[in-house]
């Protein structure tokens, strides 16, 4: 369905120290910086998948998404989405589309909600009857019922986005980019898209492409994710594979007494926070990569060193997983 | 492509824009408030003018360029028809569109983005024209000899209607020139000020042409200003008739052309190059 191939783009960024002196010179003389939003990025992705593309802010997730949808033009490389060049022949290729950008609004604001839907329908050509098909259905998976009369700029955050991504799926695309979707949302309406979003993915097999911090949201909807960090990508692969690389990683927290200082420590094992408070016990947190040293080894060595109080034993969450994989490709 | 048969054909080209036209011509007939002041704010300004010039006029008749009926014909019309002719007062949504990155959205459109804008503008004109120039004209056409509206025969007025379309064209033509900028230079306040000062000079906004001395007048009805708003203006008012008339209105046409094929070249060029700001 998609494949990108050694897409590279680099944006110049104008530069200056801070400073009067510094904005005059620059003034005569500009400093650009070049920056890689994109460096030689592959992949490919299938019908009907669900991938989450992720990594830290500024890492090129955005840049991609507007190469894929065809508003950002790269520098070199190629990328074929259903056998089009989504800047060459982008007419064709949105039509194929639907795109929420979480932090921009597509819908008009002054006007009810079902005005911008038709809207939208007129624009993407869609025959009465798909449309009507197509928002019975919608209206009903995402309840819009209450909220088709009001006006935009009436509507909730939470409201308006289920709004948003409707609009992307009234043309029926067949690839969804789903660009940081539940930012800014509370727990019910992240909860609410998620649904549908799988639902939808289930029902049609619409591929879906998904950036986001919020690391939940993968876990609840993707099989695979792509990292992307410094506008290259760091890792391709299942959501299981990737646990199984890093699920080595244990957190233990200790409660002990006794001379921390000298602790001598076994190999595979770091010292965390400290989280002492005050005179007596330490808490004390390691992280421990069990591949190395298993959890009952670093037990026994630190009961041998310390007198313990407590003990817990955490494997590691699916955002210390995502921060540890930043840390690992130094991002 | 999708998986039903999208609708094709002329019908359907020309329905997107419709639909487009339609919602901002809605929009923009929500605003009564702002209608209701406009409205006022132009009968007022009208009618100072209108006292303005009468004033010249009384000091010498004879150096007068137009007769004062077709005069005062001139500037109601203009109040009127405010919202199509002015171009100190462009849409601010493409500017923000563009400064704020919202034109990615746009641009994930199976539309031309040009024509979109284009058309965006011409209804937004449109809109607040129709709200206002019913109750000024009826007022205007109630107000004694010389100083209201005369009304030309049919065939004039059918002249008259042909080229505030085009007049209509060249500012939307002009006003995209104007957005396009914005994607190089993302604020346009300075641009925009520049344009609009001096269009509303040179398109006899402020002064009617004639009053400008000749020479000079002979070059600012060549220029593509005189379209967008003297020339319907006088051809309403008589002071542009016959083969002049016809000649202006070629004129307007040529320029609107110009306009409009250099602003979608530029827009072409300008979105290889687009960087959307932001996120």
């Amino acid at each position: 369905m998609i494949q990108v191939q050694n897409l590279s783009k680099t944006f110049y960024v104008a530069r200056r120290e801070a400073g009067l002196k510094q904005a005059f010179h620059a003034f005569f003389r500009r400093e650009r910086e070049a920056v890689h939003a994109l460096h030689d990025i592959s992949f490919t992705i299938g019908e009907g998948e669900m991938v989450g593309y992720i990594g830290p802010n500024g890492a090129g997730k955005s840049s991609t998404i507007k190469v894929m949808s065809g508003i950002l033009t790269p520098d070199s490389g190629s990328c074929l989405i259903d056998g089009l060049t989504p800047w060459k022949d982008r007419k064709a290729h949105v039509r194929q589309i639907g795109v929420v950008f979480g932090q921009r609004s597509q819908l008009w604001w002054d006007v009810p909600v079902i005005d911008s839907f038709e809207l939208l329908r007129d624009i993407y050509r869609v025959p009465e009857d798909v449309y009507r098909k197509n928002l019975t259905e919608l209206t009903e998976m995402l309840s819009l019922q209450q909220i088709l009369k009001t006006p935009t700029r009436q509507l909730s955050l939470g409201q308006r986005m289920r709004c948003e991504i409707a609009a992307s799926l009234l043309h029926q695309p067949k690839v969804l980019f789903l660009d940081e979707p539940t930012i800014g949302l509370d727990a019910a309406s992240k909860l609410a898209v998620r649904d549908f979003v799988r639902q939808l993915n289930r029902e049609h097999g619409t591929t879906v492409i998904l950036t986001t911090h919020d690391m939940q949201d993968i876990e609840a909807l993707t099989s695979r994710i792509i990292l992307i960090g410094k506008g290259q990508i760091l890792l391709d692969g299942s959501m299981d594979t990737l646990k199984q690389e890093l699920s080595p990683m244990r957190t233990v927290t200790a409660a002990c007494q006794g001379d921390i200082a000298a602790l001598q420590l076994p190999e595979g094992v770091t010292l965390g926070a400290d989280n002492t408070q005050g005179e007596g016990l330490r808490h004390l947190t390691f992280s421990v990569d069990t591949g190395i040293t298993p959890v009952p080894a670093l037990i026994a060595k630190l009961s041998e060193q310390v007198s313990l109080f407590d003990l817990s034993v955490q494997s590691v969450s699916m955002d210390e997983l995502v921060l540890s994989l930043y840390r690992k490709y130094r991002i | 492509m999708p998986y039903y048969k999208e609708r094709s054909g002329l019908c359907a080209a020309l329905r997107q824009y419709s639909t487009l036209f339609r919602i901002r011509f809605i929009g923009g007939l929500q605003y009564r408030a702002a209608a209701l002041a406009g409205l006022s704010t132009q009968f007022v300004w009208g009618g100072m003018t209108i006292l303005l010039f009468r004033a010249f006029y009384r000091s010498d008749p004879s150096s007068f360029p137009m007769d004062f009926q077709g005069l005062s014909s001139y500037i109601w019309m203009q109040q009127a028809f405010l919202a199509l002719f002015m171009l100190w007062s462009m849409e601010n949504e493409p500017f923000e569109l563009i400064r704020s990155g919202n034109v990615a959205y746009e641009l994930c459109r199976p539309v031309d983005l040009y024509w979109m804008w284009f058309v965006r503008t011409a209804a937004t004109r449109v809109s607040k024209a129709v709200l206002r120039c019913v109750p000024i004209l009826l007022l205007a056409a109630f107000l004694p000899e010389p100083y209201g509206v005369r009304l030309p025969d049919a065939g004039i007025f059918l002249l008259f209607l042909l080229s505030m379309g085009l007049a209509l064209l060249s500012v939307a033509a002009f006003s995209m020139l104007v957005y396009i900028s914005t994607f190089y230079t993302l604020d346009s306040s300075g641009l925009r000020m520049l344009a609009a000062s001096l269009t509303e000079f040179l398109s006899g906004a402020i002064i009617p042409l004639p009053f400008f001395p000749e020479p000079v007048e002979r070059v600012l009805s060549l220029l593509p200003f005189a379209g967008m708003e003297s020339t319907p203006l006088q051809i309403f008012a008589g002071t542009l008739a016959g083969k002049d008339a016809l000649t202006a209105i070629l004129l307007q046409l040529f320029w609107a052309m110009v306009m409009i094929i250099g602003g979608k070249l530029w827009m072409q060029r300008a979105l290889s190059q687009v960087v959307a700001q932001g996120g």
